[in-house]
C-alpha cells in the first residue's frame, strides 16, 4: 500500500490534491463546530446563572422563614414576618387551568378545522391570522382586557370591578391558541392516513373519524401542545397583572381579585430593599415558578416520547 | 356524470331511482360459453376516472359475480387499484379526481349507481366494505378495532358488541389466535394477525362485497397463505373483489380474473379460462410472463 501511495505523490495525482482540500475542510469544519459548541455552552451558561441568581437570595430566605411556611402559608405580609405565598401559587395555578379550560376547546376545534376540514384557500388565511396572535404583545392583551373585557365583566356580572379569575383565563387562553393550535395540528396531521382511510372505509362519517381515530391517534401530541400552553400561560405576567386585580388572597371566586406569583413579583419588585426577606421572598417566588415550568417541560418530553413509541408501535 | 369532492356524508336515506334489475345476460352467457357466471352483485359500465388530467382509467365494463372471488390482476400503474376504489368510492379521498360511469351495486333487492347524486356515503361503505394494502389496525385494542364499525353505526348493547366481535374474529380465522388477549393493542400482534384483524373490522359491518387491495403484498408466505384459505371461505358469503399482483394468487382464489393494461381492462373471463386460453393476445402476453 504505501508502495501505491508513494508511486501515486511522485505524480501529484488528484488523490493528493483531494487529501489537501479534505484537510482544509476539516479545518473549516473545527471552527464551524467549535463556533456552535460556544454558542451551547453559552446557553447552558446562561440558565445556569439564572438558576443561582434566583435560588441565592431563596436560599438566604429559606435561613430565615421555613420552606414550608413559604409554599403553604396562607398569609402574605411581609411587614409582619409572614411569607406565605399560596395565595399567590393558587392564583396562578387557578388562572392557568381557566386558560387552559377556556383555550383548550378553542384550540382543539381550530387544530381539527386547520388539519382536516379547511379548504387550502382557507387555511391561507387562517394561518398567518394566528401566528399573528403570537406576534401580540402581552401588554396589549392585557390593555384590551383591561378596557374591554373587565368592564364587560363588571357590566353583566353585578360585581363591584370585573377583575379576576374569568378575566385572566380570557386573556390567557386566547394568548395560549397559537401555540397551542400550531401544535395540535401538527399532531393531528402526523396521524398516518391508511387508518384514516380504515375510518372511512368502514362506513363512517368524517366527524365519526376525526373523533374516535384521529384525535385518540393524535391524543399524546395534543397533550403535549396543552401542556407547553399552560407553561406558557403559567409565566405570563403583564396581561395577567392588569386585569387580575391583584389582592393577595386566595381566590375564593372567579370574579375576585386575586394575584399570582408573576403579577406579585412584578408587583412589588420596585419597592422592597434588596436582600431585605420580601426581596428574597420574590425570589423564592420565581424559582417556584421555574421549578413548574421545568415540571411541566418534562412532563412534554415525556408525552412526546409516548407519542413517537406509539407511531412506532403501530407501524 | 361525474362527481366532485367527497360531500359529507347526510342522514338523507338512498331515495333514488333504481337503474333497471333486469336479469342480465353475463358476457360469458353472451359469448356462448357453457358456464354461466352467478348472478353480479356489482356490475360496472363504462366506469373512467381520471386524476387531474390523467387518465387512471377508461370505459371499464364489468360485471362482479355474486359470492365469489374477482381477482384483478395487471402491472403496476395499470389501473386495477384505482377501479377497485372506484367501487366504494374512495378515489374520491384525494383531490382532483373524477369519477364517469356508472357503478352499479346491488342495494335493497335492486341495482343501484353508487355515483347517482345524493347516495348515503356512510350506507355504501356499509354494503361495500375494504381491506388495504397495508395493514392499518386503529392504534386500540384487538377487540375495540373489530366493533369499531357496528359502533360508529349505532350498536351499543355490550353483548352483542362482544358476539358480532366473536363472529367476525371466527371468520377472520383469527378468533383462536386472539380470544386470551382481546383487549391486547393491535398492534402488537403480527403483520399477518393484523390484516386478519382489518378483514375481519370489515366484516364487522356485515358488507356484501369486501374489496382487497393487494392484501397480501406486506405479508410473509405463511400469513398469504391463510388469508389466500380465508378467501375461499369468505367467498360463500361475501362478493370479494381483490387486486393482485400475483398470477398465481389470482389462480389459488379467484374464480373469475379481469386483466387490466393501461387503464383498460383487457379481458375478463373465469380465472382458468384466463389463464389457460386468454382470447387477448395481451392477456396472454401477461399470464405467460412475457412482460409485467
Amino acid at each position: 500500500m504505501s508502495r501505491v501511495s508513494t508511486g501515486r505523490t511522485a505524480v501529484a495525482t488528484p488523490a493528493a490534491v483531494r487529501t489537501r482540500i479534505r484537510g482544509r475542510r476539516r479545518d473549516a469544519g473545527a471552527i464551524w463546530r467549535g463556533l456552535f459548541f460556544a454558542s451551547a455552552i453559552f446557553l447552558v451558561i446562561s440558565i445556569a446563572a439564572i438558576m443561582v441568581m434566583i435560588g441565592r437570595p431563596a436560599i438566604a430566605l429559606f435561613a430565615q422563614v421555613r420552606p414550608w411556611a413559604f409554599l403553604f402559608g396562607r398569609v402574605w405580609a411581609p411587614e409582619h414576618g409572614l411569607y406565605g405565598v399560596l395565595p399567590f401559587f393558587a392564583g396562578s395555578l387557578a388562572a392557568t387551568g381557566m386558560a387552559l379550560l377556556i383555550g383548550g376547546p378553542l384550540g382543539l376545534a381550530g387544530a381539527i378545522y386547520l388539519a382536516k376540514l379547511a379548504t387550502p384557500r382557507a387555511q391561507r388565511v387562517m394561518r398567518p391570522a394566528i401566528q399573528l396572535l403570537a406576534g401580540i404583545p402581552s401588554v396589549v392583551y392585557g390593555w384590551v382586557g383591561l378596557t374591554a373585557l373587565v368592564p364587560f365583566i363588571r357590566r353583566h356580572s353585578g360585581h363591584v370591578t370585573g377583575f379576576g379569575l374569568l378575566a385572566a383565563g380570557i386573556v390567557l387562553g386566547v394568548m395560549v391558541l397559537p401555540t397551542f393550535i400550531s401544535l395540535a395540528e401538527d399532531a393531528l396531521r402526523a396521524v398516518p392516513q391508511d387508518i384514516e382511510h380504515g375510518s372511512l372505509a368502514l362506513g363512517t362519517t368524517r366527524w365519526q373519524t376525526i373523533a374516535h381515530v384521529i384525535i385518540p391517534a393524535a391524543w399524546p401530541g395534543i397533550a403535549a401542545a396543552g401542556i407547553l400552553g399552560l407553561a406558557r400561560a403559567i409565566g405570563e405576567t403583564m396581561a395577567v397583572q392588569m386585569v387580575l386585580g391583584n389582592s393577595p388572597v386566595i381566590p375564593t371566586g372567579l370574579i375576585v381579585p386575586a394575584s399570582t406569583l408573576t403579577s406579585e413579583i412584578v408587583l412589588e419588585m420596585g419597592s422592597t430593599p434588596q436582600g431585605s426577606p420580601a426581596n428574597n421572598a420574590l425570589f423564592a417566588m420565581g424559582l417556584l415558578l421555574l421549578l413548574v415550568s421545568l415540571g411541566l417541560i418534562v412532563a412534554v418530553r415525556a408525552t412526546r416520547r409516548e407519542a413517537t413509541a406509539g407511531v412506532r408501535e403501530a407501524h | 356524470m361525474t362527481t366532485e369532492t367527497m360531500s359529507l356524508p347526510t342522514m338523507v336515506p338512498p331515495a333514488r331511482e333504481a337503474t333497471s334489475a333486469a336479469p342480465e345476460t353475463t358476457r360469458a352467457a353472451a359469448r356462448g360459453e357453457t358456464d354461466p357466471e352467478p348472478q353480479p352483485a356489482v356490475r360496472v359500465r363504462d366506469l373512467s376516472v381520471t386524476y387531474g388530467t390523467t387518465l387512471g382509467i377508461k370505459g371499464v365494463d364489468l360485471d362482479l359475480p355474486e359470492r365469489s372471488v374477482t381477482a384483478l390482476i395487471g402491472p403496476s400503474g395499470c389501473g386495477k387499484s384505482t377501479f377497485l376504489r372506484a367501487l366504494n368510492r374512495m378515489n374520491e379521498l384525494f383531490p382532483g379526481v373524477a369519477t364517469s360511469g356508472e357503478v352499479l351495486v346491488r342495494w335493497d333487492g335492486r341495482f343501484q349507481d353508487i355515483y347517482a347524486p345524493g347516495v348515503d356515503l356512510v350506507e355504501l361503505r356499509k354494503r361495500v366494505g375494504m381491506v388495504f394494502q397495508r395493514p392499518n389496525p386503529f392504534p386500540k385494542s384487538i377487540v375495540e378495532n373489530v366493533i369499531y364499525g357496528p359502533r360508529r353505526h349505532g350498536v351499543t348493547d355490550r353483548a352483542l358488541l362482544a358476539e358480532a366481535a366473536e363472529e367476525a374474529l371466527r371468520q377472520a380465522a383469527l378468533w383462536d389466535e386472539v380470544k386470551d388477549k382481546l383487549n391486547a393493542p393491535a398492534a402488537a400482534l403480527s403483520g399477518g394477525q393484523q390484516q386478519r384483524l382489518c378483514i375481519a373490522r370489515a366484516l364487522a359491518v356485515r358488507p356484501d362485497v369486501v374489496l382487497m387491495d393487494e392484501p397480501t403484498a406486506s405479508l410473509d408466505p405463511i400469513s398469504t397463505g391463510k388469508i389466500e384459505d380465508l378467501l375461499g371461505k369468505l367467498s360463500k358469503d361475501y362478493t370479494i373483489v381483490i387486486v393482485t399482483h400475483s398470477l398465481q394468487q389470482a389462480a389459488r382464489v379467484s374464480e373469475k380474473t379481469a386483466f387490466f393494461l393501461n387503464g383498460e381492462l383487457v379481458e375478463a373471463a373465469p380465472t382458468l379460462q384466463m389463464m389457460t386460453n386468454p382470447r387477448d393476445r395481451r392477456t396472454e402476453n401477461y399470464v405467460t410472463g412475457r412482460f409485467g
